[in-house]
């Protein structure tokens, strides 16, 4: 780890842990998260961690721009991540199939691989989430097998459903809410991703990890999945 | 909205999409990829707020570029700061940065832009509105906030109520106003990866007149200019402050606003100072304007300063 402090706004700081994405990074944002919540307590507004990076928004009436860099230090004085430690393990069911996936052919032939070999090692890995962005309670989470790397549409979808499960590059996302989206589908969860009556809101946190776990249609439709297919809608 | 202590009420008559409930915006959730939201330009908000008494964040209607309409269903004192979209109480044109008092059955619109861009409507207590994860705020993509918490601008029909009544009028003095048409550089804290732009690209940034894009919404304003090249390896997805410049590969910056997404991947010059930002907030498409640099410590005096003006007036 090479710690780097830059300004990035008049009340926000950038945090620069890494330079490569890893999942082996995943301790270290971790224990810095929670330390730099711990530091600026009541004073921090914001902390938005990304793959590499966490981004500290302060209260500027209560920190000058010098106090929030004390802070900062202060919590990476003697950081020591746990190499245990992890956020929560979830388990996604996910249809898939080509009604709601209909990348599974793409990756399917770009790979070299069956479709049913596609689904197997999509759900095979535990992948962590490594930022939530996009969307409320949209997960980025890696890293899928090279093997199954998918480059992004080359035109997005104007309208992709709830549920789908999607693979970007090495990365993979399940999409909380319809929006547009250039991800490559392969299926569709019925799990409900982000409820704002749920204690936390989003059902991921960065850092937590996720297993993908095929399920048939009857089970899908039984857990309250909408099997109404994706449809031609480019 | 019954769990609401009701005084008075305003009914729409007519609206637009880009008449939305704000307050300060959403906090504390950015880490779950869920956007700040809230009034565009803050500090006509505060304004509008302070001229009834009310906490500066207390819930408000912006009304961008006009087409709204209301009638009131009692007597009230109400108040308007920001830009001048032409409105009118009843026959009457009213001026914005005052309350006034409408009458039971009146009807107050708003036309076009005269002076500015966002106009903003505060009632005694701040109009009445779910909380959603903390904040009224209305991001319909997200579908948080607004009169059903689910995101929806205002519309016809709507009824907005608000807790308070108030019966004193107040007009700021002219040297309290915002100057709309001040057309100074605007401020921008620099940072982030601006040592990785040529050299010819910052002296154009900071030395050049940009024109406002059409694309211009409260996720971001485009600015058209010279192209700025940035010389540095391709990004990995990171927070993104308000107010931050980036610049995509066509070399055309774009100002990210309260509803831009939490991160992304496209390098950036800083960003522009919260009172720089409200300032930009209030441009029209096809104007033009210049950046100028400023030290983050300084910045943040002039707006410690700014925000004990506006709390202690």
């Amino acid at each position: 780890m090479k710690l780097r402090i830059e300004v990035v706004a008049i009340d926000c700081l950038m945090v620069r842990l890494f330079d490569v994405i890893d999942e082996a990074n995943m301790p270290w944002m971790l224990a810095a998260s929670a330390r730099l919540r711990e530091c600026f307590g009541a004073h921090l507004v914001d902390l938005v961690p990304s793959y590499t990076t966490l981004m500290v928004h302060y209260d500027l009436l209560a920190l000058s721009p010098s106090q929030a860099r004390e802070l900062i230090d202060l919590a990476f004085t003697d950081l020591a991540p746990d190499p245990q430690a992890r956020g929560q393990q979830h388990v996604l069911p996910v249809w898939y199939d080509l009604s709601v996936g209909p990348e599974l052919t793409l990756v399917s032939q770009r790979s070299g691989l069956a479709v049913s070999e596609v689904i197997r090692r999509h759900s095979e890995r535990e992948y962590q989430v490594f930022a939530l962005g996009f969307a409320p309670g949209f997960a980025f989470m890696g890293l899928v097998e090279e093997i199954l790397a998918s480059p992004r549409l080359n035109t997005p979808r104007k309208r992709v459903a709830a549920g789908s499960v999607g693979i970007a590059e090495r990365q993979t996302a399940a999409y909380p809410v319809v929006s547009p989206g250039g991800w490559n589908l392969i299926g569709r969860t019925p799990s409900k991703l982000f409820d704002r009556l749920r204690d936390g809101y989003s059902l991921m946190q960065p850092g937590d990890s996720v297993r993908f776990a095929a399920v048939d249609h009857a089970e899908f439709v039984r857990l309250g999945g909408d099997d109404t297919p994706l449809g031609v809608q480019l | 909205m019954s769990e609401f202590k009701t005084v008075g009420a305003l009914t729409i008559e007519a609206s637009t999409p880009l008449c939305l409930l704000q307050d300060a915006g959403r906090f504390g959730v950015r880490h779950l990829g869920v956007t700040q939201g809230g009034a565009a330009d803050w500090v006509s908000m505060s304004w509008a707020n302070k001229l009834l008494g009310n906490a500066l964040d207390a819930a408000v209607i912006e009304i961008t570029l006009g087409g709204l309409s209301l009638l009131a269903e009692q007597d009230c004192c109400l108040s308007l700061a920001g830009a001048d979209l032409g409105a009118m109480l009843g026959e009457r044109p009213l001026a914005p940065w005052r309350s006034f008092f409408i009458r039971k059955g009146e009807r107050l619109t708003f036309s076009q832009p005269v002076l500015g861009a966002r106009a903003y409507l505060a009632a005694p207590g701040g109009f009445d509105a779910p909380q959603v994860l903390g904040s009224c705020a209305s991001v319909g993509r997200e579908e948080l906030g607004g009169l059903d918490g689910m995101g929806k601008a205002l519309a016809k029909g709507d009824r907005l109520s608000y807790p308070g009544s108030s019966f004193l009028l107040h007009a700021l003095q002219d040297r309290q106003i915002p100057d709309l048409e001040d057309n100074s550089p605007l401020d921008v804290v620099l940072g982030a990866q601006i040592g990785q732009f040529s050299g010819s690209s910052l002296f154009d940034a900071f030395n050049s007149e940009w024109t406002l894009d059409s694309r211009a919404d409260r996720m971001g304003i485009r600015l058209l200019g010279p192209e700025l090249v940035y010389q540095g390896q391709p990004m990995i997805s990171e927070g993104i402050p308000l107010g931050a410049i980036q610049v995509p590969p066509d070399g055309q910056p774009i100002v990210l606003l309260n509803d831009r997404q939490t991160i992304g991947g496209y390098p950036r010059l800083g960003a522009l100072t919260p009172l720089s930002l409200a300032r930009l907030a209030q441009r029209l498409p096809g104007s033009t304007l210049r950046l100028k640099p400023v030290m983050q410590t300084v910045a943040h005096q002039r707006q410690m300063d700014y925000l004990r003006v506006l709390q202690t007036v």
